[in-house]
């Protein structure tokens, strides 16, 4: 059994072992290097290339090495947020301290860097209900695609990224009136 | 390779330990291995194209996520957050419906620009592809 006091040093090497690749030069593959692209197909010059759009961005070290909170938060980007005039538009501001009982830190999951991209209904009821501790939720399963592993592994920043999610140290209180989660 | 030797379900059913230094050994192997591939939440879609003698769909989450919140394409629209779930047919498309709610001259260009869209190489499977130091997406 690995026990959390001689695991916590392995995963603190991991995470500046990390940190250090994330300072290395971004590089994107060309499109027709990519291995899904048909090299042989002639409009395939009119599409843009990742490096083109994507070294524009603020750096991140994995999925797109961009950290997309920070391009939204800091305006480099403004994507649609609809295309309907009628839908209603919504960003709500509550963290959830998920993960209290475990031996790694604790997660903060942020409503308002979730909402600013998705809507609730992309969450709750189907992969979480909305109510704070109902849900078991497992890294296991993340691992696997499921939860959080939905978008964190796919199209959010990946599941590699421990400390970002593990954003919360253990050993101090949390903030007066932090929601406690699952 | 790596990925392949610890299959997802390798995971399942070992002691607590053991599964966290399993996971730690697999932080460390996908950051030794930095893999050469497509675009991290790139897309192939390819259900019905190439049966049809057109090349697979590739569609971009990086490209367009600068354009559109997720929100825009996976609730007002309806598109089903799971690879493959939705099934789209360029009958569908030319009427307005999936990807022709904006490939349609208007929001963006349209369904004549066959091969901006039908882009990838032969024999793509259909799924989410690729990534800066993943194996690939739900394998994170
Ligand atoms: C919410 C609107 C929207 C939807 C839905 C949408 N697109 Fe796009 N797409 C755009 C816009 C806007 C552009 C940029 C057009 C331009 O440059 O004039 C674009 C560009 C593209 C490009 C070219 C990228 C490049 O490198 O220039 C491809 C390929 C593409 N879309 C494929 C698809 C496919 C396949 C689907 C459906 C699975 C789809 N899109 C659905 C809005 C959309
Ligand atoms: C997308 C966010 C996210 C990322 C990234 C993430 N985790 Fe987790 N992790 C969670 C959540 C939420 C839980 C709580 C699940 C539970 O209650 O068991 C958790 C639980 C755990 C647990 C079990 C509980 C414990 O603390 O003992 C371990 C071990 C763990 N994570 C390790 C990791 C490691 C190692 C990484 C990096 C490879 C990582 N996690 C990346 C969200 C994440
Ligand atoms: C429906 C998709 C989706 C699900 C499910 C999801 N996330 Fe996210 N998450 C995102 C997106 C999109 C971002 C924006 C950053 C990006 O794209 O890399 C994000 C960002 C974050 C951030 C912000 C990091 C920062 O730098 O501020 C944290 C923390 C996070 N997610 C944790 C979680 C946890 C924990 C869960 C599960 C309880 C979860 N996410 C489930 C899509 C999702
Ligand atoms: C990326 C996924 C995600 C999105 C998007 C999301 N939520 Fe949540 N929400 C969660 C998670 C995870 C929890 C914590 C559940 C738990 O503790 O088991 C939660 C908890 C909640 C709770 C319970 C809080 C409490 O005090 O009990 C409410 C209410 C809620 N969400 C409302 C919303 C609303 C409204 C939106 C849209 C504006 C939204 N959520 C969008 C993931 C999400
Ligand atoms: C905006 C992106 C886009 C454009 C432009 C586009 N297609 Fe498609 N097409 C798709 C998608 C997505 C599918 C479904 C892919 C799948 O599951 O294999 C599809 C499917 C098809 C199919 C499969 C059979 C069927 O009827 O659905 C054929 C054939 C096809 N397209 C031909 C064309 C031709 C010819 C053009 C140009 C006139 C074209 N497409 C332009 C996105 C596009
Ligand atoms: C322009 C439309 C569009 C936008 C914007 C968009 N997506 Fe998608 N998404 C798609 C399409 C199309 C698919 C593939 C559906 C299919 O294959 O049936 C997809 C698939 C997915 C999947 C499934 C991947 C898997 O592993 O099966 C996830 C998760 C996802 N998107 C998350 C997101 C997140 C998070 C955002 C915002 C950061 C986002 N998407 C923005 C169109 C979009």
């Amino acid at each position: 059994m690995v026990s959390t006091i001689s695991r916590l040093p392995v995963l603190i090497l991991l995470l500046v072992s990390m940190a250090a690749w994330a300072q290395t030069a971004r590089q994107w593959l060309p499109l027709a290097k990519d291995g899904i692209h048909d090299p042989r197909n002639p409009a395939l010059r009119l599409l843009q290339e990742p490096a083109a759009a994507l070294s524009r961005l603020p750096a991140d070290g994995a999925g797109n090495q961009v950290n997309w909170v920070h391009a939204l938060e800091r305006g480099v980007i403004n994507p649609r947020t609809n295309i309907l005039p009628e839908t209603q538009v919504m960003v709500i501001d509550v963290d959830i301290y998920l993960n209290l009982r475990g031996g790694t830190p604790i997660v903060r999951f942020p409503h308002r860097a979730h909402t600013m991209w998705l809507d609730c209904t992309n969450c709750h009821q189907q992969l979480f209900a909305s109510k704070a501790g109902a849900n078991k939720l497992s890294m296991e399963a993340m691992l696997k695609g499921e939860q959080c592993g939905v978008c964190h592994g796919a199209v959010a920043f990946p599941l590699t990224e421990c400390a970002r999610c593990h954003n919360t140290p253990r050993n101090q209180p949390l903030p007066v009136g932090a929601i406690r989660g699952s | 390779m790596t990925s392949g030797l610890f299959k997802r379900r390798t995971l399942i059913g070992m002691g607590n330990g053991v599964k966290r230094s399993v996971v730690l050994a697999l932080v460390g192997l996908t950051l030794l291995a930095a893999p050469a591939e497509a675009e991290y939440g790139d897309v192939v879609l390819n259900k019905l194209s190439e049966k049809n003698g057109v090349r697979p769909v590739v569609f971009p989450h990086w490209f367009h996520r600068v354009r559109f919140r997720c929100k825009v394409c996976h609730s007002e629209l309806g598109f089903k957050m799971r690879a493959g779930a939705n099934h789209v047919t360029m009958a569908d498309i030319t009427n307005g419906k999936f990807c022709g709610m904006c490939h349609n001259g208007q929001i963006a260009w349209g369904a004549n620009q066959c091969d901006l869209c039908h882009s990838g190489k032969r024999g793509l499977k259909s799924g989410i592809y690729g990534g800066h130091q993943t194996s690939g997406p739900g394998q994170w």
